[in-house]
């Protein structure tokens, strides 16, 4: 067993583990990354549309082109990092277990672990669409590393199920392949996908997007020939007499992403609604000196916006083995953020009560969208408002970010608990945003 | 050449009568019409070795499965399966049901059913399955019933077989067959096999088979069951457990996998399509509604996919296990449930009737009845895996991360005896693809392992056999068409 020794151990290098890498060797510290495809970058190297990096950078980059410039930056650093090599276990005292097929099995000890691992696609089972189970069905991303990685198609008239931003991408990608797009179908009255994406992709195409409906039935026993879509309801319950026959060679899925967390939970980690680790505002999980940033804590839009919580868990890291590090210090009063009306799902769950004078960014998803809100931070001991604030519109596909200091805000020490909860705007008279 | 024996259809039954019959030094075929082993009724199925008391007396399914459940014992020794006797609860909710119960415990035990026990115990019961509903007044516990994987044990049955000297002859649709002189000509899709005895383990298409030969004396009928499966680690259950049964089926069960997977299911649905596997909406909703009724927590947002299999039942209801008027034709048909319990006791019958057709039965000095236990990565320790990487890099490589399985179990079961040459077979064969992603991250990879392993183009490789390609043809290609039919039309 060959066995290394690093400060901090980051499993997974796309943008998230690479920005986080290089934060803690900027500090000082020793980084390691192991990453198990045989080049860094991540999902990004298969995104070879434009749409990166414009906060970042000030330009628009492809996926490719980001994650190299981070890349770049973990050469000139000399941050080492180990490829082809999977993580099969972390230990609570920061012992991570991997395999390659160079070394064997390699064991890393280290001070604090930064997850990074990223996120997958949910696929059909998880919706349950009765019928065949044929040849010809996709998940967008894996379509994607099909046509952009492997240079094959998956077919050449195909419906997409799903108006998740994967999913529009790719309508428009195997429109340029010569492919026909028939349809992207989407359960929702609303898109699940970035705006941008709808108009660039769909609209600036003609590919029909069908809102409200769903694939209820897949047609083809060795090779899918179509499906049959309906109409559903508010309960998304099928609405009898809507179907309707689409003749399709391939289907592809975007019904949506989620944090993959099987290491997190083997080791013992608590998880949240949304699939992701349960962490403190210094996004520090449930187990002391493992931090998580990326998809695989939150689905984020942007990979800017992962760049910047991959940066923060960096420094957290750092903070970490520099000041509490093999010091008994145990973990102080911590206050619950608990999702309320509208609110999918919270980050950080949890904010130390020594920490409430530092700013914190809290970011949360919406269950619907929704105009003229006011989102409300709720003390649930003595039910005061703590914080609010007004927005013209939420939407389920973006993410919401909130830079906050609740010190400022006056939090009663008894605070347990705080409710957020996304709400029409209370009646004014004058507008006050 | 002339075959001693020739088995039509590679499903659990034709699997095992092979396995059988390959101790003896006897020439052996079989001919399976798909493009693996083991993808008919045999691959979607309950899984459950039951304990046997469920049949009514009458019938001979009812003693074959008895006999069979305590065959598994030897072969799982030698075989190396999946299997374990986890015991199982039917599960009375009402007080009118406990006489049912009491009488088919008492019928068990007479017809040699170990050790089944009624237990009223609430606390007893709870405590040996705590998923199960408060509604329990009762429980018939059969601590024998167990759980195999079908195509697992399938598949186990071909590799000894096969190592044993039955040759395996795979996308061999049988479409013909003449009986002269003593001699089946067998014609398939893509050649013609002779023999002196023939059996007809075809399934669903069974009748069919029969017919070819002029014995219309039975039918069979497809009846449907369809399934959902909920993600590894959603809940654990101790037991396998069923309803009070129905004259139709054993009722829909909820039932743990050898994988940690729970399943719910099947439903019963005559239909006379028998290429119909397709699950619908109502009959995944009929089989929810069934199954909360013994476990009304289940962890409906893990559900990782649904299936259907078919039970090909007879007009007679029982097992047609027969040496018919055509000297040296065996009809082994209507195997429906318990048919995978009863596969080694079924195939003993059949051993049975080739004495009868004298058949000169020496068992062969060399014949090897162990098939070796798979290596799997999840089953090493640390050190050994480590060990086996330094012996063998593919180990250290993994293809499937749900599942955590290495590039080395994949080239096993493509290079096993009877391996894997689609997807779905490498998926069957070990597990890439099961878990809850659903091949989202593997496919891609096991498609470029098949590829080079069996020397196929990317297009060529295919799910489940003809005409289930995976990718058409290289980006631009269709492209490159439109242009090239626009320049030949000038
Ligand atoms: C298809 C798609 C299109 C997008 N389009 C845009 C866009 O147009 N503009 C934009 O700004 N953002 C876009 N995004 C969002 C953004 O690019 C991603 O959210 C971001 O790149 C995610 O980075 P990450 O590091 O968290 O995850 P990933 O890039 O997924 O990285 C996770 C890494 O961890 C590795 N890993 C996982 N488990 C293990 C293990 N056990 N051992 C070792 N390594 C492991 C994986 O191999 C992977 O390399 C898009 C995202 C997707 C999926
Ligand atoms: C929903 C359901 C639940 C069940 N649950 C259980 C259970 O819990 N316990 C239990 O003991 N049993 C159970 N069973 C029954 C069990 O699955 C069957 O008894 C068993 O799988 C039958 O195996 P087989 O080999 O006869 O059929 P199959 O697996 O269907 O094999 C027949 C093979 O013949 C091939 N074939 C057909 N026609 C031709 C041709 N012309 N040429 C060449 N090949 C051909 C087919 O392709 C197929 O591979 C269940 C069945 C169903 C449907």
């Amino acid at each position: 067993m060959k066995t290394f020794e690093a400060d901090v151990v980051i499993i997974g290098g796309g943008s998230a583990g690479m920005a986080a890498a290089i934060e803690v060797k900027n500090a000082g510290l020793d980084a390691l990354i192991i990453e198990r495809d045989y080049e860094l970058g991540g999902i990004l190297l298969q995104c070879i549309h434009v749409g990166f990096g414009l906060h970042e950078f000030g330009e628009e980059l492809t996926g490719p082109q980001y994650a190299q410039k981070f890349i770049n930056q973990v050469n000139e650093l000399e941050i080492p990092y180990l490829l082809d090599t999977m993580v099969i276990e972390f230990t609570p005292d920061k012992t991570v277990y991997a395999v390659n097929n160079k070394e064997g099995l390699i064991k890393v000890e280290s001070k604090a672990i930064i997850l990074a691992m990223g996120c997958r696609e949910r696929t059909r089972g998880a919706i349950n669409i009765p019928g065949f189970r044929p040849a010809g069905i996709f998940t967008a991303g894996q379509a994607q590393r099909f046509v952009n990685m492997e240079g094959y198609l998956p077919g050449k008239s195909l419906v997409i199920l799903g108006s998740g931003d994967i999913g529009m991408i790719m309508a428009r990608r195997l429109t340029w392949e010569g492919c026909e797009v028939k349809a992207v179908i989407e359960i929702n009255p609303y898109v699940s996908g970035l705006i941008r994406n709808q108009v660039q992709c769909l609209e600036d195409f003609n590919i029909p997007l069908i809102l409200g409906y769903t694939v209820t039935k897949i047609h083809g026993k060795e090779k899918i020939r179509g499906v049959t879509i309906s109409k559903v309801d508010t309960n998304f319950d099928r609405i009898v007499g809507s179907d309707r026959f689409i003749e399709c060679d391939a289907l592809l899925l975007s019904v949506g992403l989620i944090p993959e967390n099987e290491l997190t939970l083997k080791a013992g980690a608590k998880l949240s609604s949304n699939n992701g680790p349960i962490v403190d505002n210094n996004l520090e999980s449930t187990i002391e000196g493992v931090f998580a940033c990326g998809n695989v804590l939150q689905v984020h839009d942007l990979v800017d916006m992962v760049t910047a919580e991959a940066k923060r868990a960096g420094e957290f890291a750092i903070e970490y083995i520099n000041q509490r590090y093999g010091k008994e210090i145990k973990r102080e009063k911590q206050i619950k953020c608990v999702p309320g009306e509208n609110v999918g799902y919270i980050k950080p769950d949890l904010v130390n009560v020594l920490d409430l004078s530092k700013e914190i960014m809290f970011t949360l998803r919406v269950k619907y969208p929704d105009r003229r809100i006011q989102i409300q931070f709720r003390d649930k001991e003595n039910n005061q408002l703590v914080y609010k604030r007004n927005k013209v519109y939420v939407i389920p596909s973006e993410m919401v970010e909130i830079k906050l200091n609740l010190k400022e805000n006056q939090i009663d020490p008894g605070c347990q608990h705080l409710i957020i909860d996304v709400v029409p705007r209370p009646e004014v008279l004058i507008e006050e945003e | 050449m002339i075959y001693d024996v020739i088995i039509i259809g590679g499903g659990v039954i034709g699997c095992c009568i092979a396995r059988t019959l390959s101790k003896y030094d006897l020439k052996i075929a079989l001919l399976e019409k798909e493009a693996d082993i083991s993808m008919g009724t045999t691959k979607a199925n309950s899984g459950v070795v039951h304990a046997g008391y469920a049949a009514d007396r009458q019938y001979i399914k009812r003693h074959l499965s008895i006999h069979g459940n305590k065959l598994y014992t030897q072969a799982y020794r030698e075989l190396n399966f999946p299997f374990q006797r986890i015991g199982s609860f039917v599960v009375a909710v009402e007080d009118s049901q406990i006489k049912d119960l009491e009488d088919e415990r008492k019928k068990g035990i007479q017809d040699g059913v170990p050790n089944l026990e009624l237990i009223f115990d609430k606390k007893r019961i709870k405590h040996m399955e705590p998923s199960l509903t408060d509604d329990v007044v009762a429980v018939l516990h059969a601590p024998t019933a167990g759980l195999v994987s079908p195509y697992e044990l399938t598949f186990a049955l071909a590799e000894n077989a096969a190592m044993n000297g039955v040759k395996f002859f795979r996308s061999h649709e049988v479409v013909k067959i003449k009986h002269t002189d003593y001699t089946f000509s067998v014609r398939t899709l893509r050649d013609e096999f002779k023999c002196r005895n023939l059996i007809n383990a075809a399934g669903l298409y069974a009748a069919n088979i029969s017919k070819m030969l002029g014995l219309d004396y039975f039918d069979i009928m497809p009846r449907k069951g369809e399934y959902i499966l909920f993600d590894r680690n959603a809940m654990h259950l101790n037991k396998i457990l069923f309803p009070i049964p129905t004259v139709v089926s054993k009722g829909i069960l909820v039932c743990p996998t050898l994988h940690g997977n729970t399943f719910v299911g099947p439903n019963a649905q005559n239909i006379t399509d028998t290429e119909d596997t397709s699950t619908t909406e109502a009959g995944l909703k009929e089989i929810l509604e069934g199954a909360k009724k013994l476990v009304p927590n289940l962890p409906l947002r893990a559900s990782i996919r649904n299936f259907a299999g078919l039970r090909a039942v007879p007009n007679t209801h029982d097992f047609i296990i027969d040496n018919t008027d055509v000297y040296g034709f065996i009809n082994v048909a209507g195997i429906l449930s318990p048919g995978l319990t009863s596969c080694f006791a079924i195939a003993e019958k059949v051993e049975e009737f080739l004495e009868l057709l004298g058949v000169v039965m020496k068992v062969k000095e060399d014949y090897n009845p162990i098939r070796p236990r798979p290596e799997r990565f999840k089953d090493l320790s640390k050190k050994e895996l480590d060990k086996k990487i330094q012996e063998d890099a593919s180990w250290g490589k993994i293809i499937c991360r749900c599942e955590v399985i290495p590039e080395k179990e994949i080239l096993d079961a493509i290079h096993a005896p009877v391996g894997a040459r689609t997807v779905d077979g490498v998926k069957f064969r070990c597990r890439p693809g099961m878990g809850r992603c659903a091949g989202g991250f593997c496919r891609p990879r096991v498609i470029e392992i098949l590829s080079r392993e069996l020397n196929l183009s990317y297009e060529e490789v295919t799910k489940k056999g003809e005409d289930t390609n995976y990718l058409i043809c290289h980006t631009k290609d269709l492209l490159l068409n439109e242009i090239n039919k626009g320049e030949e039309a000038e």
